[in-house]
């Protein structure tokens, strides 16, 4: 059997799909216009499918930041965090995300990813248990896997299904991790997280919130789902990216556990990677200054969810529970999801294909995401597109 | 290693409330191949086999288990465990 045979599932699959679409595989952004827009098989689209909820990357204030440190202190650090990768700046973000989340405590990983990856597969061992939702992104997921711990899910957003598994595992493990997201990534709906942490409490669980795409979207700062539902304090280790609302890459972890700071000892994503170069640092400074300083993008960015929901809504659509930067639009079909998905890139609007395994319910879903980047002449452009897609719902 | 009669037979009559009546479950019956159980699918399966033992089933072990009686052997161990 040869190296790639185990890729035969994948091989078959991809043939399959090639006969709805012969660029969905291959979409490339030609030419960035703007946060919104950028140049799709030679015309301008409407970008209604990315994680940039602010408009940051675009930004000038980000991009003089990224370029000064750029030139002062060059394009990358040649070094993970524990050997020569730690530059004042890296140190600097991490004291300054530590104060805008009121954690003691702040670690700055290279990504988001990693960030999930470090401290899943450190701070729960093979003794432990790890309790997540069913949605959890797959860096959480990996994070158990590669730290070797047990590792129970529970169905999406159900607090019943939760306690029976705390119910029967409470007296079973030395520690009880329960792991959740802020904002779902494919559905756009939040977690229960009040619910969630009532029963944290009540079996002396810890509880770890991954907040990638509710920073700088969800509560009156920005903070989260966590600031929303009034329960920062009980939210043990909270993850975050920067590469959504900062619009830049890079992750972290905040806590008020002060032997937090031992994980960059032991961590191995945390001590074996190069730390993030000051460009993306300088970046993510910036944008967080400027999420603290401008909550009206927030309000911004939820017109414009708030506007296409409606309108989806208005057409009929199967969308997403509730109203969200996260859009997404239900076919059963595959072959008239791809139909409607490139019906859409016709009409210049890019928004993301997800397909089963990686759809939570098992139908192919378009996922639309929206930025307080986008006019409200854009947002309606979208909507006149899906219009144009509707006989294929 | 041989599953449990009784383990068997209860797994079997919870799989057959989840795919079609035509399907033929036996010990040796893949579950993804012979039964078309997909992520979804088994999601909602393991949880009424988790509620029948009372029992959590870590998602660790599934990757060992193919057949209906690789499942079984699972719980007899996570049952064992729990004794």
């Amino acid at each position: 059997m040869g190296l790639f045979d185990k890729f035969k599932r994948i091989e078959n699959s991809l043939k399959d799909l090639s006969q709805y679409s012969d660029s969905f595989f291959n979409v490339v952004l030609e030419q960035i216009i703007s946060s919104t827009e950028a140049v799709i098989n030679g015309k301008t689209t409407i970008l209604a499918g990315t994680n940039n909820y602010l408009g940051m990357p675009h930004r000038k204030e980000c991009i003089d930041a990224a370029c000064q440190a750029i030139k002062e202190q060059g394009t990358g650090t040649t070094g993970s965090r524990m050997a020569n990768g730690t530059y004042a700046i890296h140190v600097e973000l991490e004291k300054e995300l530590s104060h805008f989340l009121n954690k003691k405590h702040t670690i700055v990983f290279t990504t988001g990813y990693s960030a999930n990856l470090a401290v899943l597969s450190t701070l729960v061992g093979p003794k432990d248990v790890v309790i997540l939702d069913a949605d959890c992104h797959a860096s959480i997921y990996d994070g158990c896997k590669l730290g070797g711990v047990q590792v129970y899910r529970f169905k999406h957003n159900d607090v019943e299904d939760l306690e029976k598994r705390l119910k029967r595992l409470s007296n079973k493990a030395d520690s009880i991790l329960i792991a959740v997201e802020g904002l779902y990534s494919m559905l756009g709906d939040r977690a229960p997280l009040k619910e969630i942490v009532a029963l944290k409490k009540g079996y002396n669980a810890y509880l770890l919130v991954d907040e990638a795409h509710s920073l700088g979207v969800l509560g009156k700062n920005g903070r989260g789902l966590a600031e929303e539902q009034g329960v920062e304090s009980e939210v043990d280790f909270v993850i975050g990216t920067f590469s959504k609302s900062l619009g830049s890459i890079g992750g972290y972890c905040s806590s008020d556990y002060e032997k937090l700071e031992l994980l960059r000892f032991a961590s191995r994503p945390y001590v074996f990677t190069a730390s993030s170069s000051p460009a993306n640092i300088a970046a993510a400074q910036k944008a967080l200054e400027i999420i603290q300083k401008e909550p009206q993008l927030r309000t911004r960015l939820w017109e414009n969810a708030k506007l296409l929901y409606s309108r989806l809504k208005e057409m009929s659509f199967t969308i997403g529970p509730e109203p969200s930067p996260i859009i997404p639009v239900r076919f059963k079909e595959i072959p008239r999801a791809f139909a409607a998905w490139n019906g859409l890139l016709e009409n210049g609007v890019y928004v993301n294909m997800v397909l089963p395994p990686a759809t939570p319910d098992g139908t192919a879903l378009l996922r639309c995401s929206l930025s307080a980047a986008h006019t409200t002449e854009q947002v309606e452009s979208i909507a006149r597109a899906f219009e144009s897609i509707k006989n294929l719902a | 290693m041989k599953a449990d009669q009784k383990t068997l037979s209860t797994i079997t009559n919870i799989l057959r409330q989840h795919v079609s009546k035509e399907a033929k479950i036996e010990a040796s019956t893949n579950l993804e191949a012979d039964l078309s159980i997909d992520s979804l699918k088994s999601m909602e399966i393991l949880a009424a086999v988790e509620d029948a033992f009372d029992i959590s089933i870590p998602i660790n072990v599934l990757s060992e288990v193919q057949t209906v009686e690789d499942l079984a052997i699972q719980i007899d161990k996570l049952l064992k465990e729990t004794e």
